[in-house]
């Protein structure tokens, strides 16, 4: 199977990305933002960074590079896409998913291992966590504030689109201890916390980021059942 | 445009810029006086200058003179120390390319090598904290993205003030967000560095910044500017105000009341723009189509122009006009003494330069032809060829031969003296200070010293810093040594860690020195790496000041020997003086950084103790030296005496000790033991993992624990390994002559660090005591 990584200008996790793909069983595909051919790939991922050096806002620029008018006419058509960090930033530009990533409260940048626990294990990109499962990896970032209004809040909650929450405390003051969401459909996933950064024990905090990029074969897997 | 079109909007041109002194002005002006002294030059140098030329110099001239003889630029005080790394090194066949070049660079195995070097940005971190700790990130790797590496690490050595004094709340977030906010958005993990407070650098902060790059040995780049015809290309950021005079008025002058006026010599940083441009050069690097390259730091246009001119013999001619400007009011001087950011110099073959363009435009990034390499001087006439022309509009405004500005700038043998305190310091001995009377005294002192501002953890620093990215750091700070992974399929690795101590420089900048390679050797043997190379950055006060002068020049006497006791080769470096205020100048800080080389990183080895009922052994020859120590400066206030013996043959075989150790997977931590000795290096072990730690003093030092934990001797690990691999470990100590001795066990079911007879404390009372020091003074 074939996942796609799209780097921008000033995407750093790509590298990362790619091999956490290729750790995970996949191909990786390296996409580039100036191109809309998404090279036939079965899953996106849009990794951490600062896209277009965060100008204006973070992910506010790229949401408009060629490449995403392909990627939000696919994810609307089920493809799944996974954000991290900026590239959950670029998802809830996109309005792929709701609500927005501010400046940290503390208003400083912090890279920490996270405990994170796994709230909703039915989507592409968390299905192969049990519910509930408890997870160490790394969150960085200075914009991983995680907001958006009271109904919104109780709408994700009430639909179990909070696919993750950190333990123990938010490390930048999310609402609700959030770490990541999902869209109805569970294809497309957005987290601060960097899984990428965790699949293997000796770069990283071990590998409890793995299961998201096996998960998404899965996902792959039972959707060619289906069909 | 005809020639007769060309003169006719060149003499427009020249009239709409009145002001602007060209050659022929120069040449017809000769009496006109010129602002030399404001801009750093003393009278003979600005006569030696109008004897190279035949004529004064043209304001662009003397603008570009002032900048390269300055001291940052010319090293003028320090070259003629800085040659015994030369003379002395060792013998290396690693050493693809060293002092001179932009990094050293050392191979380490058939197709790869590492670059990196250490650098200062004291005075503009000082001035503006933010940015100028951030430019220095952005400087350095430039440094070594122009050798042709992709940079893969940084690490950053900083020293400010007393941590609780007022202007140190200013200047050390403002540092930290600098670096952070630099490195961070360029994608490089920082792994490790130092944080050190001493009031000495309250008017005088050191913020040095390290990286290091990884290369295909056949990607290696030049800065020489070759072959006539050759077209030169700037890459990058326009070209704004920033930082003019950086090198000049800011580096290489005694800080004074005027220093916030000089905040716009301080460059401002784009770190999205460098990142482009990284990549951007990787890419050219990668098809070949470059012929030279040279990174745009201090100096700006003015260094790469002589430099890569020089380096290859040849003239250059430039049209400065074609210049990218920021703001179009700037005149020629400006353009070629901006310190603007992110920006490198190409030397292109004619035939490529389309491609080079293309790649720039792939990546947004500016590419512009300047100018265009010229010949080099005729063997039969001496007055022809070999020019560096710059031309604004047409008219020229500079014409030198590049090698005066680059390479024939002044050398001076200062004066040495040393300082008349030195024999009454040395005298004042730390060893006789009082110790604490009672184990509940002791077991207070261990806290308060785990709780100081130099020995407390630096989570709150180094979590600003981005240590995951790139998916190869295998180890990073608190560790003793980062470590980075070079190849997934080999697990080639190296390690590198950097070091300095001031006060031992202080009490003898020789030995101090010495001590500073050793503990950066003993910091990368301990992570089971073997030592390869050196890298090193010189802080120092006024270079005028005699007494400066010889602590300098014994640092670098002492950096040089101890290099070849060791045979490690220093590949490059930095020095960095003035940094002082008023007649105060800062201790002698010399930071040392070494680079190893781990076969297998899966054999590294962690700092904290790991397992239950693991032996704990102190590898290496404990003395009572508190001269110098961490111990007499927080618990007496008191600096004085000689610091401690240095024996590098020692270190040589504890390092080959613990790098065999490492390699037959003995142990399972190993951790250097200096600042705050044995002491800190227990509650450092014992915090790592949350696994306490029984110990019992060897009974020589029964009657005196304290100086037993606070000795800061030189040449010590402090190792936890699985009993059954004690004898083995005891074996491979004997076989190198290193003295071991175990002094007890981990233990994780006691929750805490226990000296017998004297004390017992809690790790969590331990943690709260070493952890909350940094977040309470300036979160």
């Amino acid at each position: 199977m074939r996942v796609g990584v799209v780097t921008f200008p000033g995407s750093l996790d790509d590298r990362d990305a790619l091999r956490a793909v290729r750790l995970g069983g996949a191909e990786p595909v390296a996409l580039w933002h100036d191109e809309a051919d998404l090279h036939g790939v079965q899953a996106v991922i849009l990794p951490g960074g600062f896209s277009y050096g965060d100008y204006l806002r973070a992910g506010a620029i790229a949401r408009f590079a060629p490449v995403m008018e392909s990627i939000i006419d696919a994810a609307n058509g089920g493809l799944p896409v996974l954000g991290i960090c900026n590239g959950f930033q670029i998802l809830c530009e996109a309005h792929l998913l709701p609500g927005a990533l501010t400046r940290n409260s503390h208003l400083h940048f912090r890279c920490r291992p996270q405990g994170l626990q796994v709230v909703n294990n039915k989507t592409a990109w968390t299905n192969a966590y049990a519910q509930d499962q408890e997870i160490v990896i790394p969150v960085k970032n200075i914009d991983g504030c995680f907001v958006a209004d009271d109904r919104t809040l109780d709408e994700l909650e009430a639909e179990g689109r909070v696919i993750a929450r950190y333990v123990g405390g938010s490390p930048n003051g999310s609402q609700r201890d959030i770490a990541g969401v999902t869209n109805p459909a569970g294809n497309v996933v957005g987290m601060m916390p960097h899984p990428e950064h965790a699949v293997e024990a000796l770069t990283g905090t071990g590998a409890d980021g793995l299961p998201i990029f096996t998960s998404v074969l899965t996902y792959l897997g039972q959707q060619a059942g289906v069909r | 445009m005809t020639e007769t079109a060309h003169r006719a909007q060149a003499e427009a041109a020249t009239e709409e810029l009145p002001r602007m002194d060209s050659v022929g002005h120069a040449a017809a002006t000769p009496d006109q006086s010129q602002p030399y002294a404001g801009l750093g030059l003393r009278d003979e140098e600005y006569e030696n200058i109008g004897k190279i030329l035949g004529r004064r110099p043209t304001q662009s001239e003397l603008a570009m003179y002032s900048i390269m003889w300055s001291e940052h630029c010319s090293y003028k005080s320090s070259k003629i120390h800085l040659r015994q790394f030369g003379e002395k090194a060792p013998p290396s066949e690693r050493l693809l390319a060293g002092i001179g070049e932009n990094a050293g660079v050392v191979q380490v195995s058939d197709d790869l090598a590492v670059t990196f070097k250490v650098e200062s940005h004291n005075h503009p971190s000082f001035v503006e904290p933010h940015q100028g700790a951030a430019t220095g990130v952005g400087g350095i790797v430039r440094d070594i993205l122009a050798m042709g590496a992709r940079p893969i690490a940084v690490m950053d050595p900083l020293r400010f003030g007393d941590a609780a004094h007022p202007d140190t709340k200013r200047v050390l977030p403002g540092v930290v967000a600098g670096i952070g906010g630099y490195g961070n958005c360029l994608g490089l993990p920082n792994i490790g560095g130092e944080v050190v407070f001493d009031p000495c650098y309250q008017g005088n902060p050191l913020v040095n910044a390290l990286c290091i790059g990884v290369l295909p040995v056949d990607r290696l780049q030049n800065k020489a500017a070759s072959g006539p015809g050759n077209i030169v290309v700037l890459l990058g950021a326009k070209t704004g105000r920033d930082g003019i005079g950086g090198v000049s008025v800011l580096a290489s002058a005694t800080f004074d009341d005027a220093s916030d006026a000089r905040r716009p010599s301080v460059q401002v940083g784009d770190p999205f723009t460098e990142k482009l441009l990284i990549e951007s050069c990787l890419e050219l690097y990668d098809a070949g189509l470059i012929v030279g390259i040279q990174d745009l730091g201090g100096a700006g246009l003015t260094c790469a122009l002589s430099e890569t001119a020089s380096a290859a013999g040849t003239g250059m001619r430039v049209q400065l006009e074609r210049v990218p400007l920021r703001e179009p009011s700037m005149e020629p001087h400006e353009v070629l003494a901006s310190e603007s950011q992110e920006r490198m110099l190409l030397i292109v073959e004619p035939s490529k330069l389309d491609a080079v363009l293309a790649v720039a435009s792939k990546w947004g990034v500016l590419a512009t032809a300047i100018g265009e390499v010229t010949d080099g001087p005729s063997e039969t006439d001496n007055s022809v060829g070999g020019r560096l022309v710059i031309t604004w509009h047409g008219v020229p405004v500079v014409d030198v031969p590049p090698g005066s500005l680059a390479d024939d700038g002044p050398v001076y043998a200062r004066p040495l003296r040393e300082p008349s305190d030195q024999p009454l310091i040395q005298a004042d001995r730390a060893e006789t200070l009082p110790r604490p009377e009672t184990p509940d005294d002791l077991r207070e002192t261990v806290l308060e010293m785990a709780a100081s501002s130099n020995l407390c953890d630096k989570t709150w620093v180094t979590e600003q810093y981005d240590r995951y990215v790139l998916g190869n750091t295998v180890l990073a700070q608190p560790e003793d040594a980062g470590m980075i992974r070079l190849d997934e399929t080999s697990h080639l690795g190296v390690a590198l860690s950097v070091d300095g101590n001031g006060r031992h420089a202080r009490l003898d900048p020789y030995h101090g020195t010495k001590l500073a390679l050793a503990e950066a050797y003993r910091n990368v043997a301990v992570s089971g790496a073997t030592p390869i190379a050196v890298t090193n950055c010189a802080n120092f006060g006024s270079p005028e000041d005699p007494a400066v002068m010889w602590q300098f020049a014994e640092a670098i006497r002492g950096l040089a020997d101890g290099c070849a006791e060791l045979g490690i080769p220093v590949t490059g470096g930095n020095v960095s003086f003035y940094n002082q205020t008023g007649n105060v100048a800062i201790h002698p800080t010399p930071v040392v950084g070494v680079l190893g080389l781990i076969d297998d990183v899966r054999r590294r080895i962690p700092m904290g103790f790991r397992d239950a009922a693991d032996a704990v052994l102190v590898l290496g020859e404990t003395r009572i030296e508190l001269s110098g120590s961490e111990w007499a400066w927080v618990m007496h206030d008191h600096l004085g005496g000689t610091p401690p013996e240095v024996d590098l043959a020692a270190e040589q075989r504890l390092g080959a000790a613990l790098v065999a150790a490492a390699a037959q997977g003995l142990l399972s931590s190993a951790h250097d033991l200096s600042d705050g000795g044995l002491a800190q290096g227990l509650v450092e072990a014992c915090l790592r993992n949350g696994v306490g730690a029984a110990v019992t003093a060897p009974s020589e030092f029964a009657d005196d624990p304290c100086g037993y934990l606070f000795s800061e001797s030189a040449g010590r690990a402090l190792v936890s390994v699985p009993s059954e691999n004690l004898a083995t470990l005891a074996a491979l100590c004997e076989e190198h002559g290193v003295p071991y001795v175990q002094i007890g066990a981990a233990d994780p079911a006691g929750h805490a660090l226990q000296l017998t007879d004297q004390f017992s404390i809690p790790l969590a009372e331990l943690r709260e005591a070493h952890r909350g020091t940094l977040p309470t003074l300036f979160a």
